[in-house]
């Protein structure tokens, strides 16, 4: 029995039917994870014998007072923090790194019962959209494992797609959540800043990272979400907005709904199979009585160089903290303290990391901290404002996830500059700081598109709305690769 | 500057503390030159008079109490600690 | 002399809070090394600060009372630079919106006032403590790391070594005043840098200056400067140049020597810190926190003079601890005799604390206990020679001067006749004093009350000994 391949709600109703106990959940997700994980190379590290004592335990607890999450299995993003389990951040710098203490997220989806598995695979720290840069493995697309599955939350988008798991989190900075889960056709939510802790997440850009839920459908996303959020003492920039039941909001009702679609955003950079299906699925929402009118934002072209200069300033202030001296990779044989620094961090860290540290401190540096640091933030004030005026007027943002599909392994590499290209359609949510969802719109030679849905601060629930109405009217949700079948 | 040659990424490498060989300076050079280019569009923004934009969500006064917590376990701080003399953490000298 | 000294100073004064300013790990003086922890301090990775609200506080209470305005809007930095006890490889400051502004504080240095203007004061956080060893490492101690500061930077108007001290003793007094800070520069809570330059006299522009580093107390300060001072001399009468560039002041010589040359070296690479709100102050936070500020030294001094008829120099003494001015007032408001009460306060009891190196508080002597003392002094019951005996008791056991005075007997015995008989018994006796003082000699007077004091155990009323001697030996 496939158990993973179910929703939470169906999951959940078998658990109370005692048709299966959450130990027998979680051993049908480390069987999936043993039958395609080899093919998919989605975990960086199971943790079964942790996942399934816990199992055992959660199968003592009363029915009554279970949350919908309760025993389900998660696969966490190996750049936030777990406890007692190795967090590398698919770094060599944090190549067998313990933490000491748990992410809030952590916490939280411990609170609510889940059971996690393990921890995923990404690019290194988080910088990049193709999972490729991790140093410890690549992993491919459950659709078609020539290809890359997005990044940087690739091993969290994958775990999903295979079926390795219903549930994982991932991480989201300029598109990291979304990009991967549009090319290995999931749902992914990047929350509005402030809505999810980052308190235990491995920093990138204190500014644009944002936690989101990773799932099969719009209902489970939305679950997950709603456990996820909430203010917390250790994150000061965490918000103390309420948090909704953001199920609740899934009415199908999108009737009188106003959509905008920034021309910026379906332009001539967009292939035709892509820019098709997110005109169908326009269509399929206007059938359902939404209305949609083109608009611009009309700074989002300079999204791109704001976000590089942002996040590398960022990250190579955050980054300045593995050293080599109070955890972490660290040299050996130095003959004194700045070749500890140097070689340190030279060897631990690899070539993308290193070259945003460069690219950061060059923004940061006496010379450029004006024309480019402050200038940068000066244009994603315009970039911000654009959003503002446009929701002043429309409920949401429709465009694509992504300009293309999902690469091929080592396309990239060779033409780096197609991925600042993508980049403009996922990086000005994160300068805004406003929420947005990637939900399957489907396929264009076997692998998966995904449609954005863009909202206004805190209100997810709007965009849950939109993208449940969507998927219960579509079947793109249904599918799953052929992965591991037959084998 | 938005050509970078290898003593300009070896003069940044130095404040990012990152030893940088010849070669490696010359692949840095050309990566950052690139990235450089592409953020020289946004001086052609005209931001007069725009504030710069440092946090995404306007939170203010977001202060703790002063009371303290359980500490971290040194033990528990030194198991990722490499090399470490009476509980304390050992760095070579600075020269 | 043909230049004239121009003094910077950077003061770093550690706050008394219960925790650090961006971790909740207790913030305290000398615990075992790495036990005041918190994941936040080792820069983990994941850890977000978390601001003390009593940290910013305490800043702004300091600069309120250095006269500072208070930044509407304030927000917190990152200043980057690698070192082992600076574990994020940056330290959370604040860069261009200060805490506090143009402040200043008066000084007086002979005779002169002068006030050294105050250009800034921040909030920042401390760093861990690095040993270095003989055998080729070093090791760190992150216990201080995130210990809340305020750095203090005054404008470049210190004119000389002398109003450098002056202006120190003058800040840790007011500092000290305000509770936010112990300021003892022996336990490092009080750190000073110079920033010294020369110009020829009359000449507008600075000359190049040096920053004078490891000045651990007000008089190597002052020594530092002055021989920092001299040594600049030296390079410019010889029409040498100076160098812009680190000295560290070295207790042992009393020279300066060369830490590192300043090159274009420091890019600091400041960063708003995304991790941390901006903080709003409006005026009813500034009044609410400016309530807590006590009445400082130079208003107190000037109410010792004014109201209470002190001599300047009382004043001063009285007010230079917080302790010792607070005990004065409230000794006073018992209503004893102000100038009696200081005079105790600055003999007696100044002297007893220097040799058993102790403070008022750690001692048993109370306002009420050495006002009680003052009091009967001033009506006579005791005799100031008696006072001593009954101080030794008050302030070793408490108390009230009147139950020590009764239990052991030492009221001062006024009564005319029985002086008379001591007297008349004392004369008898020294027959010689008698001869000396007809021909002259008036310190036989001196010997004769001597003798009655100690025939009466010290208990007699002197000026009345005096005036029933003059009357008895004009008989003789
Ligand atoms: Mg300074
Ligand atoms: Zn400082």
């Amino acid at each position: 029995m496939t158990l993973v391949n179910k929703t939470a709600a169906e999951l959940q109703s078998l658990l109370h039917n005692k048709e299966v106990s959450v130990k027998e959940l979680t051993e049908s997700a480390f069987s999936r994870i043993e039958e395609v994980d080899g093919e998919v190379q989605a975990f960086l590290k199971t943790t079964k014998e942790e996942a399934l004592e816990r199992a055992e335990q959660l199968d003592q607890e009363p029915m009554e007072g279970r949350g919908p999450l309760f025993g389900l299995p998660i696969g966490i993003k190996d750049n936030i923090v777990t406890k007692g389990i190795e967090t590398t951040a698919a770094s060599k710098m944090l190549e067998g790194f313990v933490p000491v203490y748990d992410a809030t997220v952590v916490e939280k989806v411990n609170e609510a019962g889940m059971v996690s598995v393990g921890k995923l695979n990404l690019d290194e720290f988080a910088m990049g959209s193709t999972t490729e840069s991790s140093a410890f493995k690549k992993t491919t697309n459950p659709w078609n494992i020539a290809h890359v599955p997005g990044g940087s939350s690739g091993g969290s988008a994958a775990a999903v797609a295979a079926g390795e798991v219903p549930f994982s989190l991932g991480s989201d900075t300029g598109g990291s959540v979304r990009q991967p889960a549009a090319f290995c056709g999931i749902v992914g939510m990047k929350p509005t800043y402030g809505r999810v802790s980052r308190s235990g997440l491995v920093g990138l850009a204190g500014s644009l990272d944002q936690i989101g839920p990773m799932t099969r459908n719009v209902e489970d996303n939305a679950l997950l979400l709603s456990a996820i959020s909430g203010v917390d003492a250790r994150d000061s920039s965490s918000s103390s907005q309420p948090v909704p039941d953001f199920r609740a909001a899934l009415t199908g009702d999108v009737k009188g709904l106003k959509i905008a679609v920034p021309k910026e955003f379906i332009g001539e950079g967009v292939p035709a199979p892509i820019q098709n299906a997110v005109k169908e699925a326009l269509n399929v929402l206007e059938s359902l009585g939404a209305q949609w009118e083109e608009v611009s934002l009309p700074h989002v072209k300079y999204a791109a160089p704001t976000y590089y200069v942002i996040c590398s300033s960022e990250a190579s202030s955050n980054l300045s903290r593995y050293d080599g001296i109070r955890f972490g990779y660290r040299a050996e044989g130095v003959k004194n303290l700045e070749e500890l620094y140097t070689r340190s961090r030279a060897e631990g860290f690899g070539e993308e990391v290193k070259k945003r540290i460069l690219f950061g401190t060059y923004a940061l540096s006496a010379d450029h901290h004006e024309d480019l640091y402050v200038q940068s933030q000066k244009v994603r004030t315009l970039i911000a404002q654009d959003f503002a005026t446009v929701f002043e007027k429309y409920d949401v943002i429709i465009g694509p996830t992504s300009a293309t599909t999902a690469y091929e392994m080592g396309q990239t590499v060779k033409d780096p500059l197609m991925l600042y290209t993508n980049d403009v359609l996922t990086v000005p949510v994160n300068l805004a700081g406003v929420p947005a969802i990637s939900v399957p719109c489907g396929f264009s030679d076997g692998l998966p598109i995904g449609l954005q849905i863009i909202g206004k601060h805190f209100d997810e629930a709007t965009i849950y709305k939109t993208a449940h109405a969507f998927e219960q009217a579509t079947d793109f949700h249904t599918r799953t690769p052929s992965l591991g079948e037959g084998k | 500057m938005t050509q970078f040659t290898n003593e300009d990424v070896k003069y940044f490498a130095g404040f990012a503390k990152l030893a940088v060989s010849d070669e490696e300076a010359a692949v840095y050079a050309e990566k950052l030159s690139e990235l450089a280019g592409f953020a020289k569009e946004l001086k052609e923004v005209n931001t007069e008079g725009i504030a710069p934009m440092t946090h995404p969500i306007q939170l203010y006064n977001v202060l703790r109490e002063d009371v303290p917590v359980d500490v971290l376990d040194r033990e528990e701080m030194l198991k990722s600690v490499r090399e470490h003399e009476d509980g304390q953490i050992k760095v070579p000298n600075i020269l | 002399m043909n230049f004239e000294t121009i003094v910077g100073l950077e003061v770093h004064v550690e706050l008394k809070t219960d925790t650090k300013i961006m971790s909740p790990a207790p913030a305290h003086f000398g615990a075992d090394p790495n036990r005041n922890i918190h994941v936040v301090d080792l820069a983990y990775p994941g850890v977000l600060p978390t601001l003390n609200k009593r940290a910013v506080e305490y800043g702004m209470k300091a600069a309120l009372a250095l006269n500072c305005e208070i930044a509407p809007v304030m927000n917190f930095d990152r200043k980057h630079y690698f070192y082992p006890d600076n574990p994020k490889a940056y330290q959370i400051s604040q860069d261009d919106r200060p805490i506090g502004s143009n402040g200043w504080v008066e000084i007086e240095v002979d005779g002169k006032k002068k006030k050294i203007r105050i250009e800034r004061v921040h909030l920042e956080e401390d760093a861990g403590k690095l040993t270095h060893s003989d055998y080729g490492y070093s090791l760190v101690d992150l216990n201080r790391q995130g210990t809340p500061l305020i750095e203090i930077v005054t404008e470049a108007d210190v004119r000389s070594p002398e109003e450098a001290y002056a202006f120190l003793e003058k800040l840790k007094a007011i500092i000290q005043y305000t509770g936010v800070s112990d300021v003892r520069m022996e336990e490092g809570s009080l750190r000073c840098d110079a920033n010294i330059s020369l110009r020829p006299f009359g000449q507008e522009q600075f000359g190049t200056k040096t920053e004078l580093k490891n000045l651990n107390s007000f008089n190597f300060v002052r020594r530092g400067i002055a021989n920092e001072v001299e040594r600049q001399e030296k390079i410019l009468l010889a029409g040498g140049e100076i160098q812009q560039e680190t000295r560290r002041y070295d207790e042992a010589t009393g020279e300066t020597t060369l830490m590192r040359v300043k090159g274009s070296a420091n890019d600091y690479r400041f960063i708003n810190d995304p991790d941390l709100t901006e903080v709003h102050i409006d005026e009813a936070w500034i009044d609410r926190v400016r309530a807590e500020i006590p009445e400082l030294p130079d208003a107190r001094k000037d109410r010792y003079m004014n109201e209470l008829d002190l001599p300047a120099y009382d004043a001063m003494v009285l007010t230079l601890t917080k302790e010792m001015s607070d005990f004065f007032d409230a000794t006073v408001a018992t209503g004893a005799d102000a100038k009696l009460a200081s005079n105790w306060l600055m003999g007696d009891v100044s002297a007893y604390l220097n040799a058993e190196a102790k403070e008022l508080h750690e001692t048993a002597l109370t306002p009420e206990g050495l006002a009680s003392m003052v009091k009967l002094i001033t009506d006579g019951t005791i005799s100031s020679k008696i006072a001593k005996k009954v101080f030794k008791e008050l302030i070793e056991k408490g108390g009230d001067a009147a139950d020590i005075v009764k239990a052991k007997g030492l009221v001062q015995i006024s009564d005319e006749g029985a002086l008379r008989t001591m007297v008349n018994e004392a004369l008898d006796a020294n027959p010689q004093s008698i001869e000396d003082y007809k021909n002259g000699k008036d310190r036989a007077i001196g010997f004769i009350v001597g003798q009655v004091m100690k025939a009466s155990k010290g208990q007699a009323n002197p000026p009345l000994v005096n005036k029933i001697l003059l009357e008895e030996i004009q008989k003789r």
